[in-house]
This record gives structure tokens, sequence and C-alpha cells, in this order.
């Protein structure tokens, strides 16, 4: 990727619930809602630029996460949900696509429940939320910041290229704070709402569900779940990614993105 | 002085081979290596010793719980305190402690030490403990609320204990529709609170502001003294003076016949190299909200083995700076006065020994030390001033000194 290829990004301040949140925003096109994922995310990725070529792009900090500040009050991940849907409203974002990444596609599955006919695509791309029949998803609580990361990449180097080889210190310590307000929303049940896939049968938004075929944080009967729940819905499988397919396969992914999005 | 008996009741019989070769014991070292034959015989002969500590004139009897590990046999301290109530006649049953934020359920905590106290004929020190990082995974328990539960499950057990019933609880993390146990205890107000610990400056201040006894877990001397120097600072800006009825002291001491069999056996104290709650994973003892954000650097950077753990010391250092003793009778003496002179508490735990210590060894340990250690330190404690807290007569805790005097217990 090129320099002159990449997207030009602004951040500001939202205050919403009481909680001031970052967002950040670039590209031009339709609007898209990218929710990121537990272990928050870095400023600047490939895929984010590549998405920002086709759309208009409003990647915000989840409450707790990264810089945004954590409302102490909030206890569960559709919490989090019914902050996004105030997000939009406060935006004046209508019909927007909604794309989760991993934890973030929990969060947006569980806005879709809450408005079925509001998204104009839904894509959710390893996405936690509904619990395993035969495997589990992996506790981060039992593994280390940088092993839970590694966890999530097929390829090492794509990790080493993106934090190094030896993240720094700073690094390790936004990850365990984002991983402390992944603990006060999301610690029992670990990962899941055992009601969620009884509630997107009422979805009408049209949905994708992307999995990385080496996901070893998700197991891809999760998406296989989730395409089963979701009316209309298909699953694609990527090649060579793990958990982390935006971070592995940003192209393949945005690329994905943009073909749903332009269906009719 | 109040001086107590300890003991970890480590469950040594397990292949050491496999727990070294697992590495980490505390938490996830399966339970399959667990023996129940071996089990049955050391519960009974931690019994042995907890009487004999009583024959041979302590004065209290300390016990403790930890999950999941070899380190510590005692998965619940109220089992071994139930025992221990109808077992001993004389000995305080000071709980050092239940761990508050593991309770789902804090009024049935005030209910079980209510029956223990009135059991005990009012003999019940109940102290409190937010449970190590692996106890809060080992349960189930959101590390991240810990603080938060220990302080709201400690108010409501107070309320329980001094509040007459029926009350509702409508609290952050508990919610009771009827509080009204009908299990009091014997002791008014209600039994005393000590607040055990080793590291967070948080629990210092907390234990400070409620009055309660803070006991310092085998900490350096000169750590200890800052813990002091912190813990009066507080009493003054809460309006009292603190004094050694509000200072405890967990001595890791091995007394034997020779020199030489004392320093072998203390290196026991050493079995979970060093570290104070079992051999740890540094992940699961550090579950991320657990500690509070003052403490997040040195952990992230000890969780990738980037920096040491803050809390382990080596053996050599530890004898150095007298966070284990050993010797004779007549070598720990002098340890000891240093120890009072320069730390003043009136509350002295004996941790005697750990590990792989014989039966005998063990035994002969306590033995020693209530014949010829333990007089000598009550005179030293009487000639320094050192007067405990049911010496003191001191109130069980700020609320209380500010209402009525208490009645003695």
């Amino acid at each position: 990727m090129t320099l002159a290829s990449e997207a030009v990004w602004t951040t500001e301040d939202v205050k919403l619930c009481g909680a001031t949140l970052r967002l950040r925003k670039g590209g031009a096109g339709d609007p898209l809602l990218l929710l990121h994922h537990d272990i928050g995310s870095l400023d600047h990725l490939p895929f984010y630029d590549a998405l920002a070529k086709r759309f208009t792009v409003y990647l915000p900090s989840h409450p707790g996460y990264d810089g945004s500040e954590r409302p102490t009050w909030l206890r569960s991940v559709r919490d989090v949900a019914v902050m996004y849907q105030g997000l939009l409203a406060s935006l004046e974002l209508g019909h927007v696509s909604l794309v989760g990444l991993g934890f973030g596609g929990w969060i947006a599955a569980e806005m879709a429940t809450m408005a079925p006919h509001a998204f104009r695509r839904l894509v959710l791309v390893g996405a936690m939320g509904v619990k395993p029949a035969q495997g589990e998803i992996l506790d981060q609580a039992l593994v280390s910041y940088i092993g839970y990361v590694r966890a999530g990449f097929e390829d090492q180097s794509a990790f080493d290229r993106l934090y190094g080889a030896d993240p720094s210190t700073p690094q390790l310590e936004q990850w365990d704070l984002n991983r402390e307000m992944t603990f006060r929303i999301a610690w029992k049940p670990y990962m899941y709402n055992p009601t969620l896939p009884h509630l997107l049968g009422g979805v009408r938004s049209r949905a994708l569900i992307v999995w990385g075929r080496g996901d070893k944080v998700v197991p891809l009967e999760c998406g296989e779940e989730y395409a089963r729940a979701l009316p209309g819905s298909r699953l694609a499988v990527i090649e060579k990614a793990g958990h982390f397919v935006d971070m592995e396969q940003p192209e393949a992914l945005a690329e994905l993105i943009s073909e749903f999005a332009a269906g009719s | 002085m109040h001086l107590m008996y300890f003991t970890e009741q480590p469950m040594s019989a397990y292949p050491v081979e496999a727990g070294r070769e697992f590495g980490a014991t505390a938490l996830m070292f399966s339970n399959r290596h667990f023996d129940p034959v071996a089990g049955s015989r050391l519960y009974n002969e931690y019994l042995e010793h907890y009487k004999l500590a009583e024959e041979v004139g302590f004065d209290g009897i300390m016990l403790n719980e930890h999950h999941n590990a070899p380190f510590c046999m005692q998965a619940k301290c109220n089992v071994f305190a139930s025992i221990l109530a109808a077992m001993t006649k004389r000995v305080k049953l000071v709980l050092l402690g239940n761990p508050l934020p593991l309770a789902d359920n804090p009024v049935r905590l005030a209910e079980e030490l209510a029956m223990i106290d009135m059991v005990s004929r009012g003999r019940l020190v109940s102290g409190f403990v937010r449970g190590g990082g692996q106890e809060q995974l080992a349960t189930g328990v959101n590390p991240a609320f810990n603080r938060e539960r220990f302080e709201e499950a400690h108010e409501l057990i107070i309320r329980a204990w001094t509040q007459p019933g029926p009350f509702r609880w409508e609290g952050t993390h508990y919610q009771h529709r009827v509080v009204n146990p009908w299990a009091l205890p014997l002791q008014k107000p209600h039994p005393r609170v000590w607040i055990p610990g080793v590291l967070s400056k948080e629990t210092i201040i907390w234990a400070a502001r409620q009055r309660y006894p803070y006991i310092a877990l085998s900490t350096a001397i000169d750590a200890t003294k800052k813990i002091w120097e912190l813990y009066d600072s507080v009493a003054a800006e809460a309006g009292y003076t603190s004094g050694p009825e509000n200072r405890g002291y967990l001595q890791r001491c091995h007394v034997a016949e020779t020199e030489e069999k004392a320093l072998a056996n203390a290196r026991q104290f050493m079995w979970m190299q060093g570290e104070f709650t079992g051999l740890a994973h540094p992940v699961w003892s550090t579950p991320s909200g657990y500690f509070s954000p003052s403490y997040r650097k040195a952990f992230v950077e000890f969780a990738v083995g980037r920096g040491a753990n803050p809390r382990a010391a080596a053996f050599e250092d530890q004898i150095r700076d007298q966070q284990i003793i050993a010797g004779t009778p007549k070598t720990v003496i002098p340890k000891i006065r240093r120890l009072l002179e320069e730390t003043r508490p009136s509350i002295m735990g004996f941790w005697t020994s750990d590990g792989f210590v014989s039966n005998a060894d063990a035994t002969s340990c306590i033995r020693l030390l209530g014949q010829e250690v333990l007089p000598v330190v009550r005179e030293m404690g009487k000639e320094l001033g050192l007067w405990s807290p049911f010496e003191a007569n001191a109130p069980v805790s700020i609320k209380e000194a500010k209402g009525p005097a208490p009645a003695a217990a």
C-alpha cells in the first residue's frame, strides 16, 4: 500500500451517556460503522484504509478501551450496543453498514437484534457472542497479553510486523487496560450471551458472516451458528487467516465487504 | 502481646517432579496428583499441631484459605475454625481470613462466623482478605470488581452482625430481600476484625481508616516500617493515634535443636520458590483489574517475563532481612527482639514450618517455641509496651470507637 492511497483520518471526542468516546473517521462514501476487537486497535491499519476507499468509516474506541473513557456503570456487551445506537443517533446516521470484528462482531450482532431493519448491511467477522457447541472460545484470563494476541494470527510474521516481535511496555499496559474492561462487561458467561442466538432470528438486515479458516480464538462452528441464526445470511471462510482476518487479509476482507455492500 | 501459631497446611504429598515440570502449581496443576489418603493423614497431623500449640502456650491459632493449590490445603478456613472451636478451649481463632469477594452471599459468611463465635464461646477474630489473583480464577469471580466486592461484603457482614433484622440490602454487587440471620456473634459489638496483607497500599489505607489492626505478612523490616508510617498517617487523618495494638506481623520462624537443622528446615519456606502465595503463573496471579492501577506497569512487565516478581525474594535475602528466622531458641530470640524493637507489633504470628518438613520436626518446633521462646517474647512485649488489642481493650473499629464504649469480649 502506498502513501498516496491512504485516507485522511481525523480523531474527535464524542460525549455519550456521560462518557467521552474517541472516534476516528476517514474516507468517503456510504457510512460504515466499524467495531474493533477486544484487544483494542492500532490507529493505522491497511484494512481501515482499504475500507475508506469505498466508505466513510466511523471507528469508535469502545467505552473503556484505548482512548475512550471507562463508564464505571457499564456491565454488559448489550450496554455497549445500546451506547452505539446512541452514537449513531447523535451523529444523525441512518441506514449505515455495520462491520464488527471479533468482540466488535458480538456488539454488532447485539445492535442488529435491537433494530432489526436499521442496518444497510451487517458483517460479522470471527464474532464472539454465541456459545460454541463443541469447542471453546479462547479465554484470555488464562493466557498472557502477547500469547492472546499471537493466538489470533495464523501467520506470526504478521504479528511481528504490526506490533514488533517484542511489543512495548505501553502496548502491554494498553492491552491490560482493555482486558480489564472486557472482564468488566464479558466475564461470565465468558464471551457469549445465551439469549443472542434466539434474538438473531428477528434480524432483517442483510448479513454476511466471515471467518478465518485458522481462527483459534473463536471456533468456526460459531460462524456456522451465526449463519443458521441470521435469516438469509451466508458464511464466507477466508484462507490464510486466523481470528484477526482484518490484520492478516486486509485487502481480501475489504473487497468482500465492498462487494457485499454493493449488491442490491 | 498476642502470639499466634500458623501453618499454610502444605499439601506436600504429590510427585515433586510433576509439579516442577508443570511449573506454576497454583490454579492449573492437575488434581489427579492429589492423594486423598495423604490428605487425610496431613489434615489430622495439622489438627494435632493446633492442639499442641494451645497446650504449649500460644494465644491464638491463625487460619487462612486458598484454592486449587498444593501450598495450602485449607479450601475453607471456616471449616477448620469450626473444628477448632469445639476442639480447643482457650486460644483465639484468628481467621486471616475469609476472602470476601469470592462470596456470592456474604450473609451466609456472617452466619458461619457467628456460629463459630458462639461455639467457641467468643474466641473468634474475623479477618477478611481480597483473595489472591488465582483465587478469582479458581472461583470464577470477576477480578475487576474485587475491591468493590470486598468493601461491600464487609459492610453487609458488619451490618448483619450489628443491626437488628430484618432489613433489605440493595447494593452494587449484592442484593438481599431479607437480611435476618438467626445466628449472631457472641462478642459485642462484634468479633474483632484484623486485615492481613503484603503489598497493596490500598488495603493498608482501608484497614487504618476502619481502625482494624493490619497484619503484615512476612514483609522485610524496612518495608514493614513503611507500612506503619502509612498506617499511622492515615490513622492521624482519621482522628486517632495508632500504636502496637494496630500492628500485627506474621514471622516465618523455624526453631530446632541445632542451627544446621533449623536452617535446613527453614529452606522449606522456599518450596514454592519464594512465592508467597504458591508457585504462581504470572498471568493467573495478576488478572487484569485485580491490582490497583499504580501497579499496572510492574505487573504487565512481570507477566511477560520482562520484570522481576514484585513479591518474591531469594532465601538468602529473606534470611538477611529477617523475613525468615531460623535457629535454636537461643539464636532466634535476639532476632525476634530486633523485629519487636524496630517495628513494634503487638500481634505476632509464628509460621513455623512449610513444605516437606517432617511431622516430627514440625512438632518439635512448636514445642520449642512454646517452651523456650514464647515466655521470653511475652516479657519483651511487656517491657516494650506492646499491648495487644485485647490487653489494650482497643475499640473493635473506628465506628465503635465513636459510639458507646465496647463491652469486653
